[in-house]
């Protein structure tokens, strides 16, 4: 079966990202871009499943501007087969996002997608459940193990308080959660290999999908400062202050 | 302009994260109405009921609902929900892996996360793990959003009179089926509603010593909590993360053990009201938010700890 992974890119998560100046977004100038980390752990087991047999072909798709190419070839020197980008200059927000991704996905015939669970830029946590939703699709999201059985998709989920799992109808869509597994590096010959392989770059337009952006935002501002307390002598000291000074024992 | 709260619960009782999005409802303001949809979930909608400042509670009790699978509820929520103005959810894992799918049918935007209500449809949000508040609006005519329950405090359990009214309809979508849980069986109170929470980081090792934190646990009432490191190491289960792809709490106390403090992390915690670091690295950036840090050797500290208290 085709099994489609989704990757995005984000600032690298070892940049601490600030407002920009006039407060109207996040300053992303000369900032290290990335593959958003719960992209990889898709991309990872999205090769696996090829490397399993189980899947037969596995395509990367991304949807961004131009650049987002260098977060497909990574996914390509990574084992996916080959990319598709959704260009585009506007900003896609979630929703959008699902409903080109829901497009690819029926041009591609795809039985699986699997997609980060969130993006560490907008933390929205939203695209894997909105593009279950537009395909009329089961979700396992936040997955910690994946198994493909009987035609069926065995999800083993992070939920609150433990583990849960599910089973989905084919086709369907899995969001990975951080223990679902531990990301490759990627090797130099394969990084060379990824430039001779296919890459495709299509248009929302191309795909019927009209972006539009339900959320603005008005603007943006650090978030309140903590500052830092005092250093402490002694577990004795730390216990007088947490009871006399604190109070919160 | 009216709003649709969709409880948390467990079929059996309602869970303490409905109050605080109940809060939010308030600040909001407007006519709020809580969904309970689950299988024998009439005591959890009874509870409902009593909640401050509910108007009305909506029941759905079928077994499509019994595991809150979300391909179904989402049906359910999406049928129920266009009447109303607003659509909120605690950002539990319930609450994320529902809501979004409600927005999608409604064909909506959601809002992830939100921590404080400016106007009706404008919201505050943290992105980028909590290094920006942004401060967002919806041009939808539905407003669907998520709330950190950190970031309102939960109206009172009791004193509401609401009407429970049943609903009848069963949306099954037929794609997806439950097949099993493992539930964490803790004695100690929840991570995400304790007062007081103590996580351990990578400087615990292995997951053994987290006992040493589980003494000291037990004098204070306290939730146990990991950082990234430590789940990524093995010692503990993913539920008991704290951080920005973990669990967001915000306790009374929060005490950091053998955890150097990376963003990720205290985006899950920073907004703890005192927080305690504990670490024998004194350059540690957990030192940078905590108002008292102890530089020591955890092995040593701990006990220590537990017998002083």
């Amino acid at each position: 079966m085709k099994v489609l992974v989704a990757v995005k890119r984000v600032a690298d998560y070892n940049v601490k990202v600030r407002p920009k100046g006039d407060g109207s977004g996040p300053d992303l100038n000369n900032v290290k871009m990335s593959i958003n980390p719960f992209c990889e752990i898709a991309v990872e087991e999205a090769v696996r499943m090829k490397e399993a047999g189980v899947a037969s072909e596995v395509v990367a798709v991304s949807i961004g501007d131009k650049s987002s190419q260098e977060q497909i070839r990574t996914a390509l020197a990574l084992g996916v087969d080959r990319g598709i980008l959704v260009e585009t200059d506007e900003e896609a927000q979630p929703l959008g996002v699902a409903k080109l991704l829901n497009e690819v996905m029926k041009q591609e015939e795809a039985q699986l997608i699997i997609l980060g669970k969130q993006s560490i830029d907008g933390d929205n946590n939203q695209t894997g459940q909105m593009l279950a939703a537009l395909g009329g699709m089961g979700q396992g999201t936040f997955a910690s193990e994946l198994k493909i059985e009987d035609g069926k998709a065995l999800v083993t989920r992070e939920v609150d308080g433990g583990l849960q799992t599910v089973s989905l109808k084919l086709p369907a869509v899995v969001t990975t959660d951080l223990r679902l597994n531990e990301p490759r590096y990627a090797s130099l010959p394969n990084i060379m290999k990824a430039k001779k392989k296919p890459l495709d770059v299509k248009t929302p337009a191309d795909l019927g999908v009209e972006l539009k952006a339900g959320v603005k935002i008005v603007k943006v501002a650090p978030p309140p400062e903590r500052e830092a307390g005092i250093k402490v002598e002694s577990v004795a000291e730390l216990v007088d202050k947490l009871k006399n000074e604190a109070k919160v024992i | 302009m009216s709003i649709l709260v969709i409880a948390e619960h467990d079929n059996t009782s309602l869970k303490d994260a409905t109050l605080n999005v109940v809060a939010a409802a308030k600040e909001i303001g407007a006519d709020i109405d809580v969904l309970v949809a689950g299988s024998g979930c009439s005591a959890a909608a009874e509870q409902a009921a009593k909640v401050e400042g509910v108007s009305k509670v909506l029941h759905a009790d079928n077994a499509a609902y019994e595991h809150q699978l979300a391909e179904n509820l989402g049906l359910l929520v999406a049928d129920l929900g266009k009447d109303y103005s607003h659509i909120l959810a605690p950002a539990t894992t319930n609450g994320k892996n529902l809501l979004p799918r409600v927005a999608a049918l409604l064909d909506v935007a959601q809002l992830s996360d939100v921590t404080a209500v400016v106007s009706e449809d404008t919201f505050e949000r943290p992105i980028y793990a909590g290094n920006i508040i942004a401060t967002v609006q919806s041009e939808d005519p539905i407003k669907v959003i998520s709330i950190r329950t950190t970031g309102f405090d939960a109206v009172a359990a009791e004193g509401g009179s609401a009407s429970v009214d049943a609903v009848d309809a069963v949306h099954d979508a037929g794609v997806s089926s439950f097949v099993g849980e493992d539930v964490a069986s803790s004695e100690g109170p929840e991570l995400t509603s304790a007062d007081v929470v103590i996580s351990g980081g990578r400087g615990m090792q292995n997951g053994d010593n987290f006992k040493l934190l589980e003494a000291v646990a037990e004098k204070l009432g306290a939730a146990i909590g990991a950082s990234r490191a430590a789940v990524d190491a093995g010692f503990v289960p993913n539920d008991m993360q704290v951080g920005q792809t973990g669990k967001i709490v915000a306790p009374n106390l929060y005490i950091a053990v053998g955890i150097s403090g990376a963003i990720q992390h205290l985006a899950g915690m920073k907004d703890s009201k005192v927080i305690v670091a504990i670490n024998k690295d004194e350059d540690a950036p957990i030192f940078q938010v905590a108002d008292y840090g102890l530089v020591a050797d955890l092995f040593e500290a701990m006990p220590e700890l537990a017998e002083a208290l």
